[in-house]
């Protein structure tokens, strides 16, 4: 072989050749990011806490005496800020890990549970449990009372995705046309049932729906981080048994059943952990919107597509932009608040023309 | 011979169409058998229920004794490997994670000198870090066929000589990978693997198969070697087009299409 074939053939190899970070590397960056984001979020308000306040506010370091910022700032950041923090990670997680696994069981990076009507068939049902909370015959459901709107909004998820999976599924094949298609008729109609309720509700419950409509995390409590813990924690388990299966699915049911997945299975507890995770970060925060699309594209570009590392960096970077994103909301208009659910359209909806501009040959509209 | 593949009686229909119906066969292991016939004559449907991925409306496949939709899927995939005809990935794969899909449960570490040898047995070598969606169809092709390999090598490892089975594994591929692939297949056989493609290409069936099988409106037409099956007859029956078998130097029969011969003017 000629000097010039070896060089030939060595740019032959760099050509398209594609390098991916070490998973170590990409973890570990994602925590350093959502340390420094948190951090920010922790300072920054309406009521500002310097970062050479933040170590005697935590409780870190004793505050000197005197100080009546220093219980102000303690107050501010434990009852407040922080609960909220931790609520926002925690549904930027699901959110965003939600968004993943949706992406591999449709095998279709357009699919996200708020653009699917996923979302709005969760919060269809929490503004259903909200009006039927007062009727007489919930007086007999009180011991569920704290579980009725994550429960509920979990039922609402889980009817949403298998029917939408019925409707775009055929002989193990998802039509993307009639997904998205399905998807938004879907939405019409969970939203037209928001309407009704909307319509039918006293002022208070209408108070209580309208806080699902606009997906804001100011009512974020310890109480509803202490809600969302366990459906995280199970889904960061349940992310161990399901991301090689995801992998082998984006090849089609037929060849992940030829490489012994038991697809059926796979697409069950699949649909379960979608429904769960955005059932529970609707019942907290209403509907916020694009998260679950555009956490995975970003990390696609990156770190590739398998799902090992793609889900545990998908709840990652979704906590880092949902707390960035509700800092942001809660500071750009300050003393006011923007809903959240603005920024993250704002930021989500062009980024998934992008993606649909990409795909146009593939979804052949 | 052991016979690790068999059909017994098996029929397929869907609404009042027929698709498959009362097939009878065994594959032996170390056996290479080309499926062949006409557009819609069942060759697909047929390896559907070779691979359990159709269930038969009446009649029973049997892997290695035993009823194929009696294993669990990890516990087929150990036994047999399938490659399709068409697969799309919608996400940006690259060839070494596709092929090592192929390794089921296994860890990597232990599976990556079969991958390693897999992506180099398809040529691909220079390819492995580039992404599916990049690559040319035929290409595509190999590297699934390098992911099917993986699985196969897999398997055997544990449950000893398995089945291979290819749908229309040439359709994208140049001569030259054409006949590589049958090389790759032929190389499984000699090591005991039972392999049945389907194939359009009769000549390439004829240098690829111990046996042939023609299939014609979802039934056996013709079955046995291919000096036995790939006659003038046969294909004037089956294909409905007259074509002249001439024989290669070493005796392997060859087709020449009637209307090919005139175009030549022979």
């Amino acid at each position: 072989m000629s000097g010039t074939d070896v060089k030939v053939n060595a740019f032959v190899r760099t050509i398209g050749r594609v390098r991916r970070p070490p998973a170590p590397v990409v973890l570990c960056g994602l925590l350093l990011a959502l340390l420094l984001t948190v951090l920010l979020a922790a300072t920054v308000g309406a009521a500002g806490i310097p970062l050479a306040r933040l170590p005697a506010a935590l409780g870190l370091v004793a505050s000197e005496p005197g100080q009546a910022m220093a219980s102000r700032d303690q107050l501010i950041l434990w009852s407040i800020r922080i609960p909220r923090i931790a609520v926002a990670a925690m549904i930027g997680g699901l959110l965003g890990a939600s968004g993943a696994i949706m992406q591999g069981l449709f095998r279709n990076p357009l699919a996200d549970p708020a653009l699917v009507g996923v979302s709005s068939g969760g919060a269809l049902a929490a503004a259903g449990a909200i009006v039927i909370s007062d009727s007489r015959f919930a007086t007999h459901l009180q011991f569920l009372q704290p579980w009725l709107l994550p429960l509920a909004a979990f039922a609402g998820s889980l009817a949403t995705t298998m029917l939408l999976y019925r409707i775009s599924s055929r002989s193990g094949r998802t039509s993307i046309a009639i997904f998205l298609l399905a998807g938004i008729a879907i939405a019409a109609i969970a939203n037209a049932g928001i309407g009704l309720l909307v319509f039918i509700a006293d002022d208070r419950q209408l108070r209580d729906i309208t806080f699902w409509l606009l997906g804001s995390l100011s009512g974020a409590t310890w109480s509803k981080a202490a809600t969302l813990t366990p459906v995280l924690g199970l889904s960061l388990a349940a992310m161990v048994f399901v991301h090689r299966g995801l992998d082998v699915l984006i090849l089609g049911e037929s060849e992940a059943f030829h490489s012994g997945v038991d697809v059926e299975r796979l697409k069950r507890i699949c649909i379960v952990l979608v429904s769960a995770m955005t059932g529970a970060a609707v019942s907290v925060c209403g509907v916020v919107g694009f998260v679950g699309i555009v956490v995975p594209h970003l990390l696609r570009l990156v770190i590739g597509p398998g799902h090992r590392l793609l889900l545990p960096a998908s709840v990652g970077l979704g906590a880092v932009l949902l707390v960035g994103a509700d800092t942001l909301a809660r500071t750009i208009v300050s003393p006011a608040e923007m809903p959240i659910g603005i920024l993250t359209a704002a930021v989500g909806a062009p980024v998934f023309l992008l993606i649909l501009l990409r795909q146009r040959g593939l979804v052949g509209l | 011979m052991n016979a690790v593949l068999e059909a017994a009686g098996v029929h397929v229909s869907i609404g009042q169409t027929t698709l498959i119906d009362g097939i009878d066969l065994r594959i032996d292991d170390g056996e290479m058998v080309a499926i062949v016939g006409p557009n819609g004559a069942g060759k697909s449907t047929l390896l559907r229920l070779l691979s359990a991925d159709l269930r038969a409306s009446h009649g029973v496949v049997r892997l290695k004794d035993q009823d194929i939709h009696a294993y669990a899927p990890h516990a087929l995939a150990l036994r047999r490997a399938m490659l399709s005809q068409h697969v799309s990935v919608s996400f940006p794969f690259t060839v070494e994670e596709i092929v090592r899909m192929g390794r089921g449960s296994q860890a990597v570490a232990a599976a990556q000198p079969l991958i390693d040898a897999a992506i180099d047995e398809v040529g691909l070598n220079d390819f492995r870090h580039r992404e599916l969606p990049t690559l040319s169809g035929g290409e595509q092709q190999r590297a699934h066929f390098a992911r099917v390999l993986v699985q196969l090598a897999c398997g055997e490892a544990v449950q000893g000589p398995g089945v291979l089975l290819l749908d229309e594994p040439t359709s994208s591929l140049d001569l030259k990978h054409q006949i590589a692939l049958v090389e790759i297949a032929r190389r499984r056989a000699r090591r005991g693997t039972a392999v049945v493609a389907v194939l359009h290409d009769l000549n390439l069936a004829v240098r690829f198969a111990d046996r042939i099988i023609v299939l014609r409106h979802g039934a056996i037409a013709a079955e046995g070697t291919p000096a036995e099956t790939i006659t003038s007859e046969v294909i004037r029956q089956v294909f409905e087009i007259d074509v002249a078998v001439e024989r290669s130097s070493d005796g392997s029969p060859f087709l020449l299409p009637q209307a090919m011969r005139q175009i030549l003017g022979e």
